[in-house]
């Protein structure tokens, strides 16, 4: 079996704490994690963390470049499959990801215990699967499980 | 000069500003006479005039300042609350209210209520809650530290699936 090649996607912050939390999942697989900010040190692999820019729905500039980006670093790296814990950056990597055959796996943060966020409702129905951290949320959507938290 | 042990660190992210909870706990640091606060401030627009402000800090210098912070003050951001679980510091979290606009909805206020059971993490709905805890900094505890890892349950099942044909 060759061995996965994992783009690891999660906006600076939480999203990243997250992220970083889950890498005993990632152990000895070919790893590329992509976040927002410079200066962050992969959770596991050898591979230097990518940085994207930044954006949200009221940057769209940001959003702009940071696609063009993400595209850049799919096209360059073929990932086996796409993990991210959210939120801009991991919805373009999840859907070019899709376009390009990889497997895509989207974790809903943490901070969403009503309902899942705003990215997550965006990518649910196009990705290979979707987590919540909240058991109760699965019931709100049928196609969502819980693997649990990452606490 | 900054006494070892005896920092406190504010942070509201990096994405957007926070000015209520910069200018509260800069009111109460001048009111207290504490110039031991370091503070991420983002975009905030307010200009601090007892606190150590920068918008934005590397990784690694943030790191630094949150394993030496005695106490956490921060927004309702999963990034301050789980790091500070993870290194057993005491957290006060005051959420972002997007009916002011200080977020695009009102998840902050859904983490603060889900957290506030939790030991070590101290919830202040606003200013006012926010001056309640801080008048009895002594008092407040950190939780016993948290694996810096997700359990093995997740982990493991994530990794299957990724195994999986």
């Amino acid at each position: 079996m060759t061995t996965p090649r994992l783009l690891l996607v999660a906006s600076a912050g939480g999203h990243w704490v997250q992220l970083s939390r889950l890498a005993a999942a990632f152990e000895g697989f070919d790893a590329q994690y992509v976040t927002t900010l410079k200066g962050a040190r992969a959770p596991c692999g050898e591979r230097p963390v990518a940085v994207v820019r930044d954006g949200s729905q009221t940057d769209l500039v940001g959003l702009l470049v940071m696609f063009a980006q993400l595209l850049f670093i799919v096209l360059k790296f073929r990932p086996s499959t796409i993990v991210t814990t959210g939120a801009a950056p991991g919805v373009f990597a999840v859907r070019l990801g899709k376009l390009l055959g990889a497997r895509t796996v989207w974790i809903d943060s943490i901070a969403n215990s009503e309902k899942l966020s705003l990215s997550g409702r965006l990518v649910r129905k196009h990705v290979d699967l979707c987590l919540t951290q909240w058991p109760h949320l699965t019931d709100a959507y049928p196609d969502v499980q819980c693997f649990g938290s990452v606490i | 000069m900054l006494r070892i042990g005896h920092l406190i660190l504010l942070s509201v992210g990096t994405q957007l500003p926070f000015d209520r909870l910069v200018r509260a706990v800069d009111d109460w640091a001048i009111a207290a006479g504490r110039t031991d606060v370091v503070a991420q401030v983002g975009p905030s627009t307010y200009a601090p005039r007892s606190l150590k402000a920068f918008p934005f800090l590397a990784p690694e210098a943030f790191r630094e300042l949150q394993l030496n912070a005695t106490i956490m003050i921060s927004h309702a951001g999963m990034g301050s609350i789980l790091t500070a679980l993870e290194y057993g510091k005491p957290i006060i979290i005051m959420p972002r209210d997007h009916l002011r606009g200080e977020h695009r909805n009102g998840h902050q206020m859904a983490t603060a209520e889900r957290f506030k059971a939790v030991p070590g993490i101290y919830v202040a709905s606003d200013e006012h809650g926010l001056i309640e805890h801080l008048t009895r900094l002594t008092e407040l505890t950190g939780s016993q530290k948290l694996p810096p890892h997700a359990p093995a349950s997740f982990t493991d099942r994530l990794r299957d699936f990724i195994l999986r044909p």
